[in-house]
C-alpha cells in the first residue's frame, strides 16, 4: 500500500508540534553528553543533527529497561493484586534507523507470536514509527548482510529519506502511518519519481547469513566459542544496546506489605542468567554464554521464529568495552 | 619497547614458564584488544602504544583464562597496582603469575615476584593528576542539591549492564551484593533508586582498593563519569587514612575516634 509523498525537512518541526498538541508523546534522537539517545522532544531543533546510529536503540519506548507489571498487597494469608497504572499516552518515535525498525519483527515474534504479551502489545499498538533512511554508515554497519538495507521500509510506519532540495521522500507504509499522515495533510505533497537509491548509504554485503544459519547447528562443540570469547568480560552491554534482544528478568520490590512487580532487561552474558536455585549452572563459563548469544540470533530464532535475531546495527561492536566485534566473529564462523 | 615485550613473551612461552601471555594487540578498525598468546610464534602480535590502556588484570581472575595455565601479563602501572591489591586480598600465591612490567616512562621493569611488585607499587603511589583534581574541584563547588541533581541526571542513563563491574579487576566476587536476594540488599531494576544504590554501593566497596585505572568510565556504554565517584573516595582516604596498607573499609582500630564503631 506504500504511498509516496514529499515532506519539506522544515515541516518536521510542525509535525512534532502537531503530534504533541494531539496528546502524543514524541521521541527522537537527542545529543546528550556525547551520547545520542531517544528522548521526548517538543521541537525538531532538539533532534541530533549528524550521526550514524544512536547510542541506545528506541527499544526503551516499547520494551522499557524496567516496567511495572502489577502491584500487590499481602495480608494474613492473602495476596491482592491490582493492574499496573494506565498506559502512557500514544507515542511516535521519529528517526528510527531502518535496521532498528526491522528489529521490531524480532521483538514482535518473541512477544506476540505464540503468546500475546498484553503489556508489550498495548505499547507497540500505541506506537508509530517514523524511520529515517541512512545516508551514511560506518565500519560496524552490516544491515545488508542480514536481509536489511539502508532504505528498508520493514517495521517503519512512515519512512523518510532525505532527497534533493531540502525535502524528505515520505513512504507511507502502514495504516498507522497513513493515519498519522492524514492528521497533517498540509505537510505532505505528491512525490514526483525521486530517486531514493542514490541517497542511501552503500553498505556492502559481508557474509551469507543463510550459510551461517545452516552451519551453526554443527558447530555447537567448536573451539571457536572459546577463542572468540576469551577476552569477553561478561557484561550485558551487547544485549542492552541491541534493538533485537528481548530477554527479561522479573523483580518484586516490596515496602512492608505492599509491592510492585517489575519486568527488567536481562542478558545472557551474565553468569547469573542461567544459574539454578540448586547452584547448578548449565552455562558455567563465558564461552557457553557467548555461544548462546550467537546461536540464539543466527540459529534458534531463524529456526523457531523465522527471523534473524540480528539486524546489523553494529551497536554491540561499537559499545563493547573489549572489542568483541560481531561482524568479525560471524565472518570467522562463516569461514570455518 | 614493543620488541622487548615480544622477546620476553617468546622466552616465557618457549621455556614453558607460562602457558599464556596476556597483552595487547590490534583489534578491529583502530581499536586495541586483549590478546591471549599461547604459542611463542604468535608473540609478534603483541603491541604497545598509547592506545593500550585496558586494565588487563581483570583477566587474571577469569575462570577460562586461568584454565589455560599459568599466565604472564603485560602490566603497565595500573595493572601493577591492581596485581598488588589483588595480592593483598590473597587472590594470588607466589608463582601463580608472571609479570612483564612496563614503567610510566615506557621501560621494561623486572618484577620477578610478588614482593618486588609490592615494592614497586609502594614506590609509585597513586596520586590524582592535576586534571583529575580539577574535575573533583568542580564537583566540590556545587551545592549539595546541585551535586545530587548532577548525579541523578548522570545515573538516570544507567541501564544496569554492569560493564563497570565486569571491566574492573577489583570486582571479582563470585557473587556480587546486587545478586544477593535473601534479602535483596541492592535494588536490581535500572530505575532511579536502583541505579543510585548500585553505584554508591560499588563505590563504597572500592574504597581504598580502586587503582584509578578508569576502566569503569571507559567501559560504560552511556558514558557515566564513574571515575569521579571513586576519585572522590580516593581523595577522602588520602586525607583520613594516609597511604595505609590496610584498606579503609576493613580497617579497625580500638582507639578509633568515632564512637559508633567501638
Amino acid at each position: 500500500m506504500t504511498d509516496k509523498k514529499i515532506m519539506k525537512k522544515g515541516s518536521l518541526d510542525e509535525l512534532i508540534k502537531k503530534l504533541k498538541s494531539g496528546g502524543k508523546r514524541v521521541f527522537a534522537p537527542v545529543e546528550k553528553g556525547g551520547k545520542i539517545l531517544f528522548e521526548e522532544v517538543d521541537s525538531a531543533s532538539a533532534m541530533a543533527a549528524d550521526y550514524v546510529q544512536t547510542t541506545l536503540s528506541a527499544k526503551d519506548v516499547i520494551l522499557p529497561r524496567c516496567e511495572e507489571m502489577m502491584r500487590f498487597t499481602t495480608g494474613q494469608g492473602t495476596v491482592s493484586m491490582e493492574k499496573a497504572p494506565d498506559m502512557p499516552p500514544p507515542a511516535v518515535v521519529i528517526g528510527v534507523r531502518p535496521c532498528d525498525a526491522r528489529s521490531l519483527a524480532v521483538v514482535n515474534a518473541v512477544y506476540l507470536k505464540d503468546y500475546s504479551d498484553a503489556l508489550y502489545k498495548s505499547k507497540i499498538d500505541n506506537t508509530t514509527i517514523i524511520g529515517i533512511s541512512c545516508a551514511k554508515c560506518d565500519e560496524y554497519c552490516f544491515c545488508t548482510s542480514v536481509n536489511g538495507n539502508p532504505g528498508d521500509t520493514e517495521g517503519s510506519d512512515i519512512l523518510l529519506t532525505e532527497v534533493d532540495g531540502g525535502n524528505y521522500l515520505a513512504e507511507i507504509i502502514t495504516e498507522k502511518g497513513k493515519a498519522l499522515a492524514d492528521s497533517a495533510p498540509e505537510l505532505f505533497t505528491a512525490a514526483g519519481g525521486e530517486d531514493k537509491a542514490k541517497h542511501l548509504a552503500d553498505v556492502k554485503v559481508q557474509f551469507d547469513v543463510r550459510a551461517v544459519t545452516a552451519k551453526l547447528p554443527g558447530m555447537f562443540d567448536g573451539e571457536v566459542w572459546i577463542t572468540q570469547s576469551l577476552r569477553c568480560i561478561g557484561c550485558g552491554t551487547c544485549s542492552y544496546v541491541c534493538p533485537a534482544c528481548t530477554c527479561f528478568d522479573i523483580q518484586d520490590e516490596t515496602d512492608g506489605n505492599r509491592g510492585v512487580r517489575l519486568r527488567c532487561w536481562d542478558s545472557c552474558g551474565f553468569g547469573i542468567f542461567t544459574l539454578h536455585t540448586s547452584g547448578h549452572n548449565p552455562r558455567e563459563v563465558q564461552s557457553q554464554r557467548w555461544r548462546q548469544r550467537i546461536m540464539h540470533k543466527f540459529s534458534y530464532q531463524p529456526d523457531q521464529l523465522q527471523v534473524t535475531g540480528c539486524v546489523g546495527c553494529g551497536r554491540c561492536s561499537r559499545a563493547c568495552p573489549v572489542d568483541m566485534n560481531i561482524l568479525q566473529h560471524i565472518k570467522e564462523i562463516e569461514a570455518q | 619497547m614493543q620488541d622487548k615485550i615480544r622477546q620476553k613473551a617468546r622466552e616465557l612461552l618457549s621455556s614453558g614458564a607460562v602457558k599464556v601471555v596476556i597483552g595487547y594487540g590490534e583489534g578491529t578498525g583502530s581499536r586495541v584488544r586483549a590478546l591471549f598468546i599461547q604459542k611463542p610464534e604468535d608473540a609478534d602480535r603483541l603491541i604497545m602504544d598509547e592506545r593500550c590502556v585496558q586494565n588487563l588484570a581483570v583477566y587474571l581472575t577469569k575462570h577460562e583464562v586461568r584454565a589455560i595455565g599459568k599466565p604472564a601479563i603485560v602490566a603497565r602501572m595500573h595493572v601493577i597496582r591492581s596485581i598488588n591489591q589483588l595480592t593483598y586480598e590473597e587472590q594470588f600465591n607466589e608463582g601463580d603469575i608472571a609479570v612483564i612490567g612496563i614503567s610510566d616512562s615506557n621501560e621494561i621493569v623486572d618484577l620477578p615476584d610478588l614482593k618486588s611488585i609490592k615494592e614497586y607499587a609502594a614506590g609509585n603511589p597513586l596520586v590524582l593528576t592535576a586534571e583529575e583534581k580539577a574535575d573533583l574541584g568542580k564537583l566540590e563547588t556545587m551545592t549539595r542539591e546541585e551535586r545530587w541533581n548532577y548525579w541523578i541526571e548522570e545515573l538516570s542513563n544507567c541501564i544496569k549492564c554492569y560493564a563497570c563491574r565486569a571491566s574492573c579487576p577489583m570486582c571479582y566476587c563470585p557473587r556480587c551484593t546486587v545478586e544477593v536476594n535473601q534479602p535483596q540488599w541492592i535494588s536490581v531494576p535500572a530505575h532511579e533508586i536502583g541505579n543510585v544504590e548500585w553505584h554508591i554501593m560499588r563505590a563504597m566497596h572500592l574504597a581504598g582498593r580502586c587503582v584509578n585505572c578508569g576502566e569503569c568510565t571507559r567501559a560504560c556504554p552511556v558514558k557515566i563519569p564513574l571515575r569521579l565517584l571513586n576519585q572522590r573516595i580516593i581523595a577522602d582516604i588520602a586525607v583520613n587514612f594516609g597511604q595505609s596498607e590496610e584498606y579503609a573499609l576493613a580497617a579497625f582500630n580500638p582507639n578509633d575516634k568515632e564512637d559508633f564503631i567501638r
